[in-house]
């Protein structure tokens, strides 16, 4: 319901774009409970500025959003401003002089020195230019489990991985589904990833996503990857749901016993009014390796020919960096902010984990960051099949593997 | 008009000459968007053009790539499950429906309107309306398990092995009331002396039916072929709205492959190389029928 009205009121919203010079369409795939909340945090601080946020929320989750993002920047007719995940979704938009250059907002603003980690600075920056602003810091390598389930079954809420894998049969006899895993092929592909940094660890991790190393991604490690994905994909079944947010509030409704997703859930349990540590638990790294990803999301402004309009983009750039919408957006959404120099101390307790996580920093850069839109694809086309389909081998999955990170780009 | 135009070629090109000029805008669009529009995706799908074209020339390796990904196959694999089933329960219950509706009955518009009604709706509608039916929490098999069959199983979306059944069974809801629509009008446009005179001679109907009807029929067969094998070789809206390809990739189909790649995987070589083989299986089914159908009767 909430997505049908983002996307009319979008579609009201559209004509008025050419109203007033200052008014600024932004498109983004917020449009969740928590997101939109937050989403209102940032349009509320961009109105302050004299500008006009106009909302152009597309529902459907990124891989919805992103072809009609991509195609209204090709085609012809931009937005003001538009959301992408940290990584490499717009490098080819930038590389054509499609995107607007936002260096010397950048250094007017010092984000070289603010802006942290660093790595964030430099998914936005290519061939030396800075395209992007990047918002928050989201990571995928968190395991939310429902207490009020566990109780159900009458096990103790576990500290890991194995721990929970141990406690699925008790679940499972209480009539819990174990593992929530949404039929989008993004989520098992996170999922999956998520229990590679786990159990292989940051350095394998790193060795085949970033150097695409095959033989690794054939490698007895990976092997054991495999092992625990299956796992996974027998504990996941029977969550017969599509969206994230649905498997989320299986977790919430004690349906389901826990959840791999990033820390944007948080968002949802914030909106159901439960609390850390009492309604649910959370294990960064999945209680096994506490590494998390900076994952997340930037903002992209496309050349646009109207001076006063490239002067509001330059306003909105540097209204989401600005310490003040950093703290309210990051707050309401559930993520860490960009930069380290101010002040969360509203922060929950899982939020705290994050921070301090990153603070020691425990970071791994995406795989959004290391591989190209057309690798993710292809290792989404495997991993949504792999959790579908019972019949497929551990074995099997791992030699697909291999092949696509050999030819990986 | 021809008597002051000169005899010859000029004439032939001269003749009706309002409708040819009439014509022009659409033989335009035909050469430019259509035929262009193929040729310019045929070559570059021997590219290696991500988010943008780009003629950098990779020869057949978008090909090799398609034919190796698993989820190709299995789309094609479901394309053809679906078109070959799709065709004959479409066309067999929409002529049984005709028929049935052909014997004098009463409140035949109100039955005509309540089998057409489906073909108003759209494929997503009918894919979101059967998503839900098909439900096992919501849909049959719940309903069927409150009556008492408490182990009753039915959940062909959840399930890899028959999801695409499970699409063939909206599609055929949505489109087999416009198949009964067409086979109506071809059995009204039957002579009723054929009716007479087959009953004067002692044939049994249904006899009447499949050696007389029809073969009288064949063009309005043939028509009917055309709009269902149109509307199954680009299939896509259905099973987004179904079931978005799920469960894994189980009901997948090519037209959902060349958006994905393109749009999605920003990879508009492979996608252009999808839709390349897609426009040749048509034309591998249509060249071959057309030529026996138009080149056979130029000869007769």
């Amino acid at each position: 319901m909430r997505a049908l009205r983002a996307i009319l009121v979008a579609s009201v919203m559209l004509p008025a774009v050419h109203a007033s010079a200052t008014d600024l369409e932004v498109t983004h795939w917020w449009t969740s409970g928590g997101e939109a909340a937050a989403v209102k945090e940032l349009a509320t601080a961009f109105d302050a500025t004299g500008n006009k946020w106009i909302d152009g929320a597309i529902a459907g989750s990124g891989g919805t959003a992103r072809p009609i993002m991509i195609s209204r920047i090709t085609g012809g007719d931009p937005m003001g401003a538009t959301q992408f995940n940290h990584g490499r979704q717009a490098e080819e938009l930038a590389k054509s002089g499609m995107m607007r250059d936002l260096t010397a907002v950048a250094e007017k603003e010092k984000w070289k020195d603010i802006i942290k980690p660093a790595s964030l600075l430099a998914s936005c920056t290519i061939d030396g230019k800075i395209y992007c602003a990047p918002v928050n810091i989201h990571s995928w390598q968190w395991l939310w489990l429902s207490n009020a389930a566990f109780k159900t079954a009458g096990v103790a809420v576990p500290k890991n991985w194995d721990e929970f894998v141990a406690a699925a049969p008790a679940l499972e006899k209480a009539g819990i589904i174990p593992l929530a895993i949404g039929g989008q092929p993004w989520q098992s592909t996170g999922a999956f990833n998520v229990l590679m940094i786990a159990i292989a660890g940051k350095p394998t991790f790193e060795k085949v996503f970033s150097d695409k190393d095959e033989k690794v991604a054939a490698g007895p490690e990976i092997a054991k990857v495999f092992k625990a994905a299956d796992d996974a994909r027998r504990m996941s079944k029977g969550s017969n749901v599509q969206d994230w947010n649905q498997a989320t509030n299986m977790v919430i409704t004690a349906k389901a016993g826990g959840q791999i997703m990033g820390d944007w859930a948080q968002g949802e349990f914030a909106l159901a009014k439960q609390k850390a540590g009492v309604d649910y638990t959370c294990l960064p790294g999945l209680g096994v390796n506490e590494v998390i990803s900076t994952d997340g999301d930037a903002f992209y402004f496309p050349v646009l020919k109207d001076a006063a309009k490239s002067k509001a983009q330059e306003a909105l750039a540097s209204t989401i960096v600005s310490p003040k919408v950093q703290v309210a957006f990051n707050l309401k959404k559930g993520s860490l902010p960009i930069r380290g120099d101010i002040d969360l101390a509203a922060a929950n307790d899982c939020m705290k984990k994050g921070l301090e996580i990153l603070a020691k920093g425990n970071v791994v850069r995406s795989v959004n960051q290391l591989v190209s839109a057309d690798t993710q694809k292809q290792l989404e086309d495997l991993f949504s099949e792999f959790f579908a389909k019972p019949s497929m081998t551990p074995v099997d999955a791992q030699k697909r593997f291999a092949a696509i990170i050999a030819s990986a780009d | 008009m021809r008597s002051h135009v000169p005899a010859g070629r000029p004439s032939q090109l001269f003749r009706n000459l309002n409708s040819k000029i009439a014509s022009i805008p659409m033989i335009l669009i035909a050469v430019g968007v259509f035929l262009g529009g193929t040729i310019w995706t045929v070559l570059y799908s021997f590219t290696r053009s991500g988010l943008l074209p780009r003629l950098s020339f990779v020869g057949l390796d978008q090909y090799e790539r398609l034919w190796a990904a698993p989820r190709w196959i299995i789309s094609i694999q479901n394309l053809a499950i679906y078109g070959i089933l799709s065709l004959i329960f479409s066309l067999a219950i929409g002529f049984l429906l005709a028929a049935l509706m052909d014997q004098k009955i009463r409140f035949e518009n109100t039955f005509r309107t309540i089998f057409l009604y489906p073909f108003a709706l759209s494929f997503i509608v009918t894919g979101l309306v059967w998503q839900w039916i098909l439900n096992p929490e919501y849909g049959v098999q719940s309903v069927v398990r409150s009556l008492g069959w408490t182990t009753f199983e039915f959940d062909p979306l959840y399930n890899p092995e028959i999801v695409i059944y499970g699409v063939l069974i909206a599609g055929l809801w949505q489109g087999t009331g416009l198949v009964m629509c067409l086979m109506l009008a071809g059995l009204r446009g039957i002579d009723e002396d054929i009716w007479k005179a087959s009953r004067v001679d002692g044939i049994p109907m249904w006899r009447t039916y499949i050696f007389i009807v029809i073969p009288m029929m064949r063009p309005v067969f043939i028509t009917t072929l055309v709009i269902i094998a149109s509307g199954i070789v680009k299939v896509y809206d259905l099973v987004v709205a179904q079931t978005s390809g799920g469960p894994g990739i189980a009901s997948e189909v090519p037209a959902k492959y060349v958006y994905d790649y393109m749009f999605q995987a920003q990879n508009l070589g492979q996608g252009f190389a999808a839709s390349t083989m897609m426009l040749l299986t048509v034309a591998i089914i249509i060249i071959p029928w057309a030529y026996l159908e138009f080149g056979g009767r130029k000869r007769g």
